[in-house]
């Protein structure tokens, strides 16, 4: 039962999150990252944390969804147009994704294929987070993750300056 | 035969649904005819008294006429936002209703028609009794502005655009008040969980946390009315400026989808109000034995309260005029929740000098 509901709310979680960035209206992308980020307060809530779950809600979903919205109605944005001059880099844009997406792939096989790490008592002090974190399960997938938050923040800075 | 512990908990959990929910749909259409005959009354008119005795089928009519009419949708209008608007509001609003508890939990009588397992055992008409009751219709209520920022937004009319965003603001800022005023509540009964809320108040009608927390639910009953656009705080509907708000553009069923919602709105936040304020299902005097407080009684009690609250809402509604936009902002933002907070610092202060 709860590995069909995560499966199912995975797979939603995903969906909405390609249509985040394939939609050209800004209005459907929104609601879009709302979805995702339901879904995954439904994952939260699989895993036993219901507190993170309406949290996620509250928080994400809620409050600051709701601020990107209004900013979105206010200034009335239109669909977005497609870029003529934009076509060269995409080749390369191509290259980096299946690069990043093998790198992904790899680090779920990792995960599912070592050991599962003995029991997380629940243990907040630093030193024991980055054994944790550091340890052979988690360690690809920790590293996956941060290269993927790099992209992001290299693709927001591009996106944002036109010229750099 | 006995079924699984999971098969009998979700056919429990199957018939609270159908349950709470038909309960639901039952009493949105009743309470639009009570609230036209009340206010008739008050005002000094008849209402609508044609349609059965006493014109108590008046809801069944004016389904019928809504099923008829025609659906109109604006040219302009962003097709799918549209038809996924009322949706989002119905749906919401019932998502809500999930965690709060219709009255006291009792024992199922021993009936040969029952199946086995279920005779003598203790239920109660509540979905989902969750740990994080209270978080999880805050998490609702948050969503819920969405229904109304997509109507307002998707019609693609000025004055419904105006409208969503009235609403939405206001919603969004009474929210916070309305969060606010819970907290105590919290605090006084160590729990997210509504049951827990409500069997803290039990014993003298002085420990119903309307008396006990005078000040958070004084913001919780404005913040709530304001939650849920009443008068005097339906400005997002004012008809004089902006004809109906953000459904201006809606008719037919979906317009009756949307006026679903709003009145599932009012009667979750009434429901709520007798839950968490007005002491549940007890009656308010210690020492009632058993029988007075279970299964038949401790429903009259709720009902009551339930019925008061729904009462007084369309009492304002008769007796109120509508606030201007800018005083319902300052008074959302400058009294409300600085009263709220004020009283969440003054209860904390007590509880941790009471050394509770």
């Amino acid at each position: 039962m709860d590995a069909i509901l995560f499966y199912a709310f995975a797979a939603i979680a995903v969906l909405a999150a390609v249509v985040v960035i394939a939609q050209r209206n800004p209005i459907y992308s929104a609601f879009a990252l709302v979805v995702t980020l339901c879904s995954l307060a439904v994952i939260f809530g699989l895993l036993g944390s219901p507190f993170i779950a309406a949290l996620q809600v509250i928080v994400y979903a809620g409050a600051i969804m709701v601020l990107f919205l209004f900013v979105l109605m206010l200034l009335n944005v239109r669909r977005e147009e497609e870029h003529p001059e934009a076509r060269g880099g995409r080749t390369l844009a191509g290259i980096g994704l299946a690069l990043v997406t093998l790198l992904v792939l790899q680090a779920g096989s990792v995960l599912v294929r070592s050991e599962r790490s003995p029991s997380l008592e629940f243990d907040a002090s630093t030193t024991r987070m980055a054994e944790v974190l550091f340890s052979p399960h988690f360690l690809y997938a920790f590293e996956a993750t941060s290269i993927l938050i790099l992209a992001a923040l290299v693709g927001a800075v591009v996106l944002a300056k036109k010229e750099l | 035969m006995t079924p699984s512990p999971m098969v009998a908990e979700l056919s429990i959990a199957v018939v609270n649904i159908l349950l709470v929910i038909g309960a639901l749909l039952g009493l949105f259409s009743l309470m639009t005819w009570v609230e036209r005959r009340t206010l008739a009354f008050m005002q000094y008119r008849l209402g609508p008294n044609r349609v059965g005795p006493m014109g108590i089928l008046q809801p069944v009519a004016d389904g019928i006429k809504l099923f008829f009419k025609e659906e109109v949708m604006p040219a302009a209008a962003d097709k799918w936002a549209f038809l996924a608007a009322p949706v989002v509001a119905v749906s919401t609003a019932l998502l809500t209703t999930a965690v709060i508890p219709y009255g006291p939990p009792f024992s199922l009588p021993g009936w040969a028609l029952l199946p086995e397992w279920l005779r003598g055992r203790s239920v109660q008409i509540q979905i989902a009794d969750i740990q994080v009751g209270l978080l999880w219709i805050f998490a609702i209520t948050a969503l819920g502005v969405y229904g109304v920022v997509l109507a307002g937004w998707a019609a693609n009319s000025k004055y419904s655009l105006l409208g969503g965003l009235r609403s939405s603001a206001q919603m969004f800022s009474y929210e916070l008040a309305l969060t606010l005023s819970w907290i105590g509540l919290i605090m006084a009964a160590g729990s997210f969980r509504i049951n827990d809320i409500v069997a803290h108040q039990a014993g003298w009608f002085w420990h119903w946390n309307a008396f006990a927390q005078l000040p958070a639910f004084l913001v919780y009953s404005l913040a709530a009315t304001a939650e849920v656009a009443r008068i005097p705080f339906d400005l997002p509907e004012g008809e004089s400026e902006l004809v109906a708000g953000f459904h201006t553009e809606y008719s037919s069923m979906r317009f009756a989808l949307i006026q679903m919602a709003e009145y599932i709105n009012m009667i979750t936040v009434s429901v709520l109000a007798a839950n968490l304020f007005l002491g549940g299902w007890h009656p308010g005097v210690p020492g009632v034995p058993e029988t007075l407080r279970g299964f038949p009684l401790g429903f009259v009690w709720w009902g009551l309260k339930v019925g008061f609250v729904l009462f007084v809402f369309i009492w304002l509604r008769g007796t109120l005029p509508r606030f201007r936009y800018d005083q319902l902002m300052h008074f959302g933002w400058k009294v409300l929740i600085p009263v709220a907070a004020v009283w969440v610092m003054v209860f904390a202060a007590w509880t941790a000098l009471r050394g509770v």
